[in-house]
């Protein structure tokens, strides 16, 4: 047991307590909540939804909210509910997948970064800033026009569009924790580079890169739902709010709710991805930490 | 004939009240020197004078400030504009920051003139350009063009005092001019503001936590504590014989003459905040001398001599 | 000073110009297939196919192909589209000053608006104010841009009739995209405006700005809003890329022609050389508008002229 492993520890004890801080504040219960609620609902999706997606039922078609569809039927008679769960699925499926492979390269690039500094610092830095001041979209069409449509170029979209911020976050923090005494101490101790590393630089570091990634999933539920509305993301017959929208947009005019209630789901989500993920930073007390320069 | 008299000043902030029953008074060519630790209320002071407390939420509860003749506590607002840097100028604390980052030199002091003095721009140059000179700035012209982040600490203060002077003010305020310098450039700030205070027939107003400023340019002295004027008089009567406990205990902190091993002298204790000033007596706690009623009643001002003192012991009613 | 800090930003453009295009340029390639079969229409002749190989080189080695193409585009030759059969560039010319339109208006109006109501939130000083900001920015930025756009057709189109479903034909066809664009970024732009003005209002300099005896107003207009503009510049260079990006989207779902518009159909036709040229222009374009965000900032702020960077 030494200095190291005690400051760890506290470390880890801090993040639970400070988690348990997120969820006592009122924003942070109801946001939370849904957010849990949501999750769940989507991996309990066959058993929750009403109806089957996928069953068409033309002589009901374009029906209006409310019973038994509740959110009403789609241009084949398709429940929009049941749709919309299933495009929950997909969507924090394909986002979240994205975002991990994100996180998990650029927390390496940046600690790397950081870390050994110099010419290989710049280089990294450099390649990372191209993508920074592209809009997301662009890149994603950068890919789907690579890799063609569907959720694979929509996956890697996601990753790289977003890899910068945690790449810059992570290096920022490597940077800051270098010049700590405790850092110091444990090189004069003879550590080699990857044990600090690991065990010191990037407990310290991880926290503001898992609530940008956190909040980071929320903007790629967008951009997976932009891609779909081009018909350039998830392919028929996987269901996907963006293809909803954009069968709902032909059917403007007749049958709106097969456009709104897709958006509705976006914005909620997203809205309570950014809403918790605010109230983790204040319960984490990073804010100042979630600067990237 | 006084130019400027500050009787019986009283600040507030909110609830809070920083300053109370400050007292002084200063002639053309006379230079006061406002001396005190941190916290002791000295900027306040400065603060009222110009007219600047509401900036920081404050505001003048008790007293009179009068300024050749005019009561500023009841001045508008118009009033004030005219009255500040047209006819009195501050000095600032911190010359690092006490420029305009993003506009180069001249512009900034030209302001002044064409301002107050109405002068057009070229005019307005002409006379700033004179001034830095009459500061010893090498090459003003060129310094017009300049921007404040190329120029070192000492010469960005003379550029204040140049603001401060571009329109012939009658008194000058000097926060803590020379705190933030280099001890030679302080010397040579110190003496600039002598200089100029003798030739233009000027009051200033020197506010310092260093006695040994105070010994060199100043005639008269106020000492501050705990937000109240606790003794003041003629700086020799003062250096000579102070009557204060606290005044001795500053005077005897200057270092003069030490031997290698010898320890500086300190006041024992901290400056109180201002949430917690104490009752009676403020110094008392940190006193040598306090006795009972020190600790119960304010000590009212007395004079002794030239001078004169808030102290029970000098107005002769500690046991 | 500012002129060589130009050129060292511009300089800089060069390598992460050549990687795009090499980017944009392997996309083809990429691709599974015959790069042949991408560039020319199915069933071309095979003199048609022995043309084109010979243009671009597709029998030599890569790195020659990417020079050959590199020069093709320089010259202003970006092949010719598969389905329309007409040269790229053509189209391109043909879309551009709609996508310039849409979002230097976006652009102008989110800015302008922005910083109009964030320096009148930062005077009258309102907390109200920071909390409805913030809920508006968080509005902005978690609504799909198309979903708001086919929201306010829904509305102000279908519902009230105030202006066109789609198309480029008046002026109020553009007010829908513009007011799409630039929603999420005038509370942003808004929101960083007044943080900026509050805080610079504290600084130290603004003390002696009183004491020179200058009015409130002279000291907000001539000292403080230069001074807030700087982070207010620095957001809006950030920003173009977004508005670019944001361009694409509404061009699609208002039916307007430009750039984006054309990306998206030739991506979903498999049309490559318009993707390519499209593309190219675009990022051209997010990079050029960096840049003068960069200059801007330089040109406000002569701190910034110091640094290599």
């Amino acid at each position: 047991m030494n200095v190291f492993t005690i400051r760890d520890r506290w470390m880890n004890a801090l993040a639970r307590s400070s988690i348990r801080r997120a969820f006592s504040s009122g924003i942070g219960m109801v946001s939370g909540g849904f957010l849990i609620i949501l999750v769940l609902t989507a991996i309990f999706a066959p058993w929750i939804t009403p109806f089957d997606y996928a069953a068409q039922n033309l002589a009901n078609s374009n029906a209006p909210p409310g019973w038994p569809h509740l959110l009403g039927t789609d241009e084949f008679g398709r429940d929009v509910l049941s749709r919309v769960i299933y495009g929950a699925r997909t969507s924090l499926s394909v986002s979240a997948t994205a975002i991990a492979i994100s996180v998990s390269v650029g927390m390496t690039l940046g600690a790397a970064a950081g870390y050994f500094g110099g010419a290989f610092e710049r280089m990294v830095m450099t390649v990372v800033d191209l993508t920074w001041s592209f809009p997301d979209i662009l890149i994603a069409l950068i890919f789907v026009a690579i890799l063609g449509p569907g959720l694979t170029s929509t996956t890697f979209a996601i990753a790289i569009a977003y890899l910068a911020q945690f790449t810059r976050l992570t290096r920022a923090q490597i940077v800051r924790l270098k010049q700590e005494t405790f850092i110091e101490a444990t090189i004069n101790l003879g550590a080699r580079p990857a044990h600090i590393l690991l065990r010191h630089l990037l407990p310290n570091a991880v926290a503001p890169v898992i609530v940008a990634g956190m909040l980071a999933i929320g903007d790629g539920i967008i951009l997976e739902a932009t891609l779909g509305f081009f018909g350039l993301g998830a392919q028929p017959p996987t269901p996907s709010w963006g293809a909803m929208m954009s069968s709902g947009s032909a059917q403007l005019f007749l049958s709106p709710w097969i456009l709104i209630f897709p958006g509705v789901a976006v914005a909620v989500t997203v809205i309570a991805i950014n809403l918790f993920g605010d109230e983790l930073i204040r319960a984490l007390d990073i804010r100042d930490r979630m600067r990237e320069a | 004939m006084s130019i400027l008299e500050v009787r019986d000043l009283g600040v507030a902030f909110g609830p809070i009240h920083p300053l109370s029953g400050v007292n002084f008074s200063i002639k053309k060519g006379e230079t006061l020197g406002i001396v005190g630790e941190s916290g002791s209320g000295k900027s306040l002071t400065a603060m009222s004078i110009m007219g600047l407390l509401p900036l920081f939420g404050g505001r003048i509860t008790s007293g009179s400030i009068n300024f050749d003749g005019q009561d500023l506590t009841k001045l508008t607002d118009r009033a004030w504009r005219k009255l500040r840097g047209g006819r009195i100028g501050l000095i600032t604390q911190n010359p690092m920051t006490s420029l305009n980052p993003l506009q180069k030199i001249g512009p900034q002091v030209d302001e002044v003139a064409i301002l107050h003095l109405g002068m057009s721009r070229a005019q307005a140059r002409t006379r700033t350009v004179e001034i830095l000179g009459t500061l010893r700035i090498p090459e003003p012209e060129a310094t017009c063009n300049r921007y404040p982040h190329q120029m070192s600490g000492g010469m960005k203060q003379r550029i204040v005092i140049a603001m401060a002077l571009a329109a012939k003010p009658d008194a000058l305020i000097a926060d803590e001019p020379t705190t933030a310098l280099d001890v030679t450039v302080q010397a040579q700030i110190i003496r600039l503001l002598d200089d100029l205070v003798k030739k233009r027939d000027l009051a200033l107003v020197l506010i310092t936590h260093d006695m040994s400023v105070i010994a060199q340019t100043c005639d008269k002295v106020v000492v501050m504590y705990a937000g109240r004027a606790i003794e003041q008089g003629p700086v020799a009567t003062i250096f000579e014989s102070p009557h204060h406990p606290y005044t001795q205990a500053l005077i005897g902190c200057i270092p003069h003459g030490l031997a290698e091993n010898e320890r500086l002298n300190r006041i024992k204790g901290t400056v109180p905040t201002v949430m917690n000033y104490p009752k009676g007596c403020p110094f008392h706690p940190r006193c040598p001398r306090a006795a009972t009623i020190c600790s119960t009643t304010q000590p009212q001002f007395a004079s002794v001599g030239e001078s004169s003192a808030a102290c029970h012991f000098v107005i002769g009613d500690a046991s | 000073m500012l002129l060589k800090y130009t050129f060292h930003r511009f300089l800089m453009l060069i390598p992460v110009s050549i990687s795009i295009s090499f980017v944009i340029f392997m996309i083809v390639y990429l691709l599974p297939g015959d790069p042949i079969d991408n560039l020319i229409r199915v069933g071309s002749s095979p003199e048609a196919r022995e043309r084109l190989t010979a243009k671009y080189g597709l029998d030599k080695p890569l790195l020659t192909q990417y020079f050959v193409w590199m020069g093709n585009m320089l010259r202003g030759d970006f092949g010719d589209a598969i389905v329309l059969r007409r040269p790229v560039a053509d189209l391109i010319k043909q879309n551009l000053p709609y996508s310039l339109t849409l979002g230097g208006l976006a652009f102008a109006f989110s800015s302008v608006v922005g910083i109009i109501l964030g320096t009148i939130s930062a005077i009258v000083k309102n907390p109200i104010m920071e909390r409805f900001f913030r809920g508006f920015i968080l509005l902005g930025s978690t609504v799909p841009g198309f979903w708001l756009a086919l929201l306010m057709i829904l509305l102000f189109s279908v519902t009230l009739g105030w202006f066109p479903v789609s198309g480029a034909g008046s002026w109020q066809a553009l007010v829908l995209p513009v007011l799409t664009i630039g929603f999420g970024g005038i509370a942003l732009v808004a929101r960083v405006t007044r943080v900026a003005l509050l805080d610079v209002w504290r600084a130290d300099f603004v003390k002696l700005l009183y004491a020179k005896g200058l009015s409130g107003r002279a000291i907000l207009f001539k000292h403080l809003l230069p001074h807030a503009m700087l982070p207010v510049v620095t957001i809006l260079a950030l920003r173009i890329g977004w508005i670019l990006g944001g361009a694409i989207t509404v061009e699609f779902v208002f039916g307007r022609p430009g750039l984006g518009s054309l990306l998206i159909r030739a991506l979903s036709q498999r049309d490559y050389p318009v993707v390519q040229g499209s593309l190219l222009m675009l990022a051209l374009a997010v990079m050029l508008g960096t840049l003068i965000g960069d200059i801007a900032q330089a040109a406000m702020d002569p701190r910034v002229r110091e640094e290599k960077s």
